[in-house]
């Protein structure tokens, strides 16, 4: 029994395939970059009469003569002559639900001419939608009957096959009163499901609200609501709308979020207008050397975090611009903060930052060096700000795990580190080979050759 | 039995057909309304267009000038306007705008609207509604099927994963009900039905009963394709949800994803990275790519061998011109060198993609991340992998990528523990935006991303609470009581069909033993791992625990008449129907599965998927 759960744990917990490498250094990269090298060599002999059995392809690569190139050479030359009413009409149609609903256009003729054109599409939906069209066709005054067949007994496969076009729902939808329709649609799950896809599809936000309501899901009530603020452009218009979304029955921890939402808004509207002003004043010098690139309105958290460590790090929690007063007001775990302020501040190459970041003091007063996220991580982003060697190594040499801090040593050449990290692991045969990574007659080589002939050292091999 | 000995598998029949029947019913439809015209495409419906028809082909039936439906027409353009678009409320309002303005401007013209695959009533309600029914004329174009390659085939519909998964919408059964009619009617009859899933178990008896309608007359013909697999997406989200590294799934993952909004429809762009000059270049993964072809199904490992070896033996092909005489060379010229530079560019494009797979890889951290997810599968480090997809999230790496990793752990832990969903949301939320608040609730529903529940042991008394309350409230429990039923069990349904591999030492990519390959030896996609138990016992038996970790709703039908001809090789043909999307490592594995067997899969999807584009599905955009 107990040889039976060991083996299980075995099978468990061990990892027996071999993970292939994502690796740079791997030799099948090599390979590729050789095949790449033999083939590209071919290119002169090919390349002189191409394109004969090639596709032609236009600059977006389309092939020439497709129907998508086509479709858009004519949008092309189209556009230029549009592109003035284009934008004018898009402001009044971008938001459907906010277009008046048309009054109805019936005409007498449209009505016969689609009755004549289309014997399949009748009695429901296009009859009976208003009442005076039941004086045209009055063998189509049954709804009533209608509607009890259909009500009875829907089984899952009936009300599919009924539901597929929608045609019941439309004629129901229509026909009965909102209370009695949603009354009915209660009891049957996969109906329901399909007026509410249908209401939300048609943006009928208010019938939508009505029937969440009517169900008694208030959560979903007040997450249809909330989703609408995608709809508005308008900054101003958008945080005031958020402000009144505070109060929607949502659950305790999202009704935090959506505080949260409104204040990042509120927040990001003052820095911008701020920043905007500072920018364009020109006295500013940290937006003169890295101009501005995007707006900060409706960013992320951590991107407006990173935003105020690139631009406003040394300002005092008082401002509403600090990452001190973001990190306080959105309660921003240290690790998160420390991930940020760490990449804006090796982004400026502001290796004092990065330091001070990372520095505590204990009560005796001395320093040392501790991070919240580990220490293989802020040598790689150090590294991707492509710090210098100095900087990188202080890092390096804090990794905890000896196999990842020899990794990293070697891979960003940090030769003190490699050479003390074998010393403190008395391999002299490593240490031997690293010799020759090391520029010759460097200090390097140097260190290495007075530690090889320390006699105190009791080497492992 | 079908596995005594190794046979072959039989080849895939002829789906150039299906092509040509779209082709000839829209020429049809263009010449519904004669005379010059303007037509308006929807955008995902133009590289499908683009597969079966031509803008010459589209001329000759008189079509002047190709719009995307979301334009404005010029205002000088034709008397004539032809909308070919998919049944949806959106484009019809877009519709009825073009009609209102010209009927404000008093010009009068003709208009006709081509729905695919088929209209819903809901359409021509907005079109009363906008006071333009009477204006234009509806058809539909029922173009269902549309060949991706020799043994692929899409009905292009990746909303049907929102639709159906997300918003319980049924509207799509009766399409993939008829598509399976023209399958059944073209390559059937089908012998044999098996499936698991509700859309999969609906659209099956959708179809039996269309089938019954219709009265079928293909009887006594010998059928191409004996055997039909229906399968939902929500049996197995797992294995959409890992990351691909067969060639074929690490291209869609990498280069497929731009195009996330429209279908691609089998094609890729390779971006200037890839094609070493300043252009981008639309190609056409298929079969008829002889490098390609080679390459597909391979782990991402295994191609660099590959391609080199190819490179060498073109670079000799060509170096044997070096010592020819003119007869020689001439020869080599007309007989030779056309193929040799096929295989060149051929050669120099994949080159190109795996370079730029490499470098877009070792950027992501992707070793580390294919450990964190291995280690998820196999369900240890539990903590060592949530602190990983949480540095993941704090360091803005992708929005999707976190997504992904998230749901795979919640997935595999059957939900996240209330404090590490809190926690890992919160800060989701603050890295990639507020508004994936709405992002979690779709997820949520849609059982892809959860909270462990307080009260697990609920399910057992469901029926007898619901006995006791008010029908009202009754259903309200039942929609709590749903929400508990989509409780994931992968860790026993994985246990249970053994998906992750025993082997002893290394994992052999180069000579794949079993399905697990797709993923580094890793894994077994449970879903090609169910078709293989199911077609093994011909049926469920043996499988009824599985069948009740995965909810149900399974069935395996056969046609007594189907059975006499079983040794044909019809029996050995399987249409695999995923319904909400299949991936390529899916693909890849029953490939294999059906070489090591003799079988030949045939796959029907409702669209090809991702984990990117599943996840995307999910995210709520501006109306």
């Amino acid at each position: 029994m107990s040889r039976a759960r060991a083996d299980e744990e075995e099978y468990w917990h061990s990892s027996k395939f071999r993970a292939f490498t994502f690796d740079d250094e791997d030799d099948e990269l090599s390979q590729l970059k050789e095949s790449k090298r033999a083939v590209n060599s071919l290119r002169d002999i090919v390349d002189d009469d191409d394109d004969d059995d090639l596709e032609r392809v236009s600059w977006s690569g389309e092939p020439v003569g497709s129907i998508s190139w086509s479709i858009k050479e004519t949008a092309s030359s189209s556009n230029s002559s549009l592109e003035g009413r284009d934008s004018s009409l898009q402001k009044g149609s971008s938001s459907y639900a906010a277009l008046p609903k048309q009054v109805s256009s019936y005409s007498l003729s449209s009505l016969f001419k689609g009755r004549n054109k289309l014997p399949s599409f009748q009695s429901l939906s296009d009859a009976l939608s208003d009442t005076g069209v039941k004086n045209y066709a009055p063998e189509l005054r049954r709804p009533k009957a209608e509607y009890k067949d259909y009500s009875r007994d829907w089984s899952p496969r009936d009300t599919v096959r009924r539901m597929q076009r929608g045609k019941v729902l439309i004629f129901l939808k229509r026909t009965l009163r909102r209370e009695i329709l949603f009354r009915e649609l209660e009891v049957r799950q996969v109906a329901l499901c399909h007026l509410i896809h249908f209401l939300k599809e048609s943006g009928e936000q208010k019938m939508l609200l009505d029937l969440l309501r009517f169900l008694d899901r208030t959560e979903e009530v007040a997450l249809s609501q909330y989703r609408e603020h995608l709809n508005i452009q308008d900054v101003e218009k958008r945080r005031e709308f958020l402000k009144g979304c505070i109060g929607l029955p949502f659950s305790a921890e999202d009704t935090s979020h959506i505080q949260d939402h409104y204040t990042l808004l509120e927040r990001q509207i003052i820095i911008e207008a701020n920043d905007r002003r500072l920018e364009a004043a020109g006295q500013s010098e940290i937006f003169q050397k890295y101009p501005r690139k995007a707006s900060i309105l409706n960013m992320p958290l951590v991107t407006t975090l990173f935003y105020s460590c690139f631009y406003h790090y040394t300002e005092a929690e008082g401002t509403f611009s600090s990452p001190a007063n973001l990190k306080k007001t959105f309660k921003i775990p240290d690790k998160q903060y420390v991930l940020t302020a760490l990449a804006a501040r090796a982004k400026l190459r502001a290796w004092d930052d990065v330091d001070a970041l990372f520095t505590t003091k204990n009560w005796l007063g001395y320093t040392k060096k501790k991070a919240p996220i580990g220490f293989h991580r802020v040598v790689e982003i150090l590294q991707r700000n492509s710090a210098p060697v100095q900087v990188l190594q202080e890092y390096v040499r804090l990794v905890e795990d000896v196999e990842t801090r020899l990794n990293l040593a070697t891979k960003y050449k940090c030769h003190d580190v490699v050479i003390e990290t074998y010393r403190d692991l008395k391999d002299r045969i490593q240490l031997t080979a690293y010799k020759c990574k090391v520029e010759r007659g460097s200090a390097d080589e140097e260190k290495i050759n007075s530690i090889l002939n320390n006699m105190q050292i009791r080497w492992k091999n | 039995m079908a596995f005594a000995g190794r046979r072959d598998a039989p080849e895939p029949p002829d789906f150039g057909i299906l092509k040509r029947l779209a082709r000839d019913q829209l020429i049809y439809l263009l010449e519904q309304l004669p005379g010059k015209k303007d037509l308006f495409i929807e955008p995902d419906l133009m590289s499908p267009l683009d597969r079966i028809a031509s803008v010459s082909i589209l001329k000759q039936h008189e079509v002047d000038k190709l719009y995307k439906v979301d334009t404005r027409p010029a205002p000088s353009s034709s008397d004539q306007f032809c909308f070919l678009v998919r049944p949806r409320l959106r484009t019809m309002r877009h519709i009825a705008d073009i009609v209102n303005a010209d009927k404000m401007s008093g010009r009068s013209r003709k208009y006709k609207i081509i729905f695919s695959p088929q209209k819903f009533y809901a359409c021509e309600m907005v079109l009363e509604e906008e006071g333009v029914f009477g204006d234009v004329t509806c058809d539909e174009w029922s173009f269902y099927l549309l060949p991706l390659d020799e043994d692929i085939i899409s009905m292009e519909l990746p909303e049907f994963f929102r639709d159906y998964f997300l918003e319980g919408d049924h509207r799509w059964i009766n399409t993939i009900a008829r598509a399976l009619q023209l399958l059944n009617s073209l390559y059937g009859p089908f012998s044999r039905a098996y499936g698991i899933g509700r859309c999969a178990k609906m659209s099956y008896e959708l179809w039996r009963d269309l089938e019954e309608e219709s009265e079928g007359d293909g009887q006594g013909r010998t059928p191409e394709i004996g055997n039909v697999f229906l399968m939902d997406r929500d049996m197995d989200y797992v294995t959409a949800l890992c990351s691909q590294v067969v060639y074929e799934g690490l291209v869609d993952d990498t280069f497929r994803i731009k195009c996330a909004p429209c279908p691609s429809a089998g094609s890729v762009d390779f971006g200037p990275d890839v094609t070493s000059s300043d252009k981008s270049i639309k190609v056409l993964l298929n079969a008829q790519d002889k490098v390609f072809s080679q390459i597909r199904n391979e782990h991402f490992s295994s191609v660099f061998g590959f391609l080199s070896q190819k490179s060498r033996n073109l670079q000799a092909q060509y170096d044997r011109r070096r010592g020819m005489d003119i007869k020689q060379m001439k020869n080599f010229v007309s007989q030779e060198l056309k193929g040799l530079k096929q295989e060149h560019r051929l050669l120099s494009l994949h080159i190109g993609a795996c370079e730029s797979i490499m470098k877009k890889k070792t950027k992501q951290d992707f070793q580390e991340m294919i450990k964190a997810e291995h280690s998820l599968l196999e369900g240890f480090d539990i903590r060592e992998s949530t602190s990983f997809i949480e540095e993941h999230i704090d360091r803005q790496v992708s929005p999707i990528e976190s997504l992904r990793l998230m749901c795979l752990l919640s997935i595999t832990e059957n939900g996240l523990v209330p404090k590490d969903y809190r926690s890992l949301k919160t800060q989701y939320l603050q890295s990639y935006g507020p508004e994936h608040l709405l992002t979690f609730h779709n997820l949520k529903r849609m059982g892809l991303l959860t909270e462990q529940a307080a009260g697990e042991t609920l399910t057992a008394v469901e029926s007898r609470v619901s006995k006791l309350v008010t029908d009202r409230a009754a259903g309200k429990i039942t929609d709590a009581f749903n929400s508990l039923a989509k409780k994931s069990n992968f860790r026993a349904i994985s246990k249970k069909l053994g998906l992750i591999p025993r082997v002893d030492g290394e994992y052999d990519l180069k000579m794949p033993r079993d399905m697990a390959y797709v993923f580094s030896g890793a894994y077994i996609p449970l879903s090609c791992k169910i078709i293989e138990q199911v077609l093994e016992r011909r049926g469920w038996q043996g499988l009824e625990e599985v069948v009740r970790l995965l909810n149900g709703n399974e069935f395996s039908v056969s046609d007594s008449a189907g059975e006499d001809n079983s040794a044909g090789d019809a029996q050995r043909v399987i249409l695999a129907v995923f319904l909400g999307g299949c991936t390529f490592s899916e693909i890849a594995a029953l490939r294999f599965l059906g070489k090591e067997r003799g079988f030949k899969f045939i796959f029907l999807t409702t669209a090809i998927t991702n984990s990117a584009r599943m996840l995307e599905a999910m995210i709520e955009a501006k109306a």
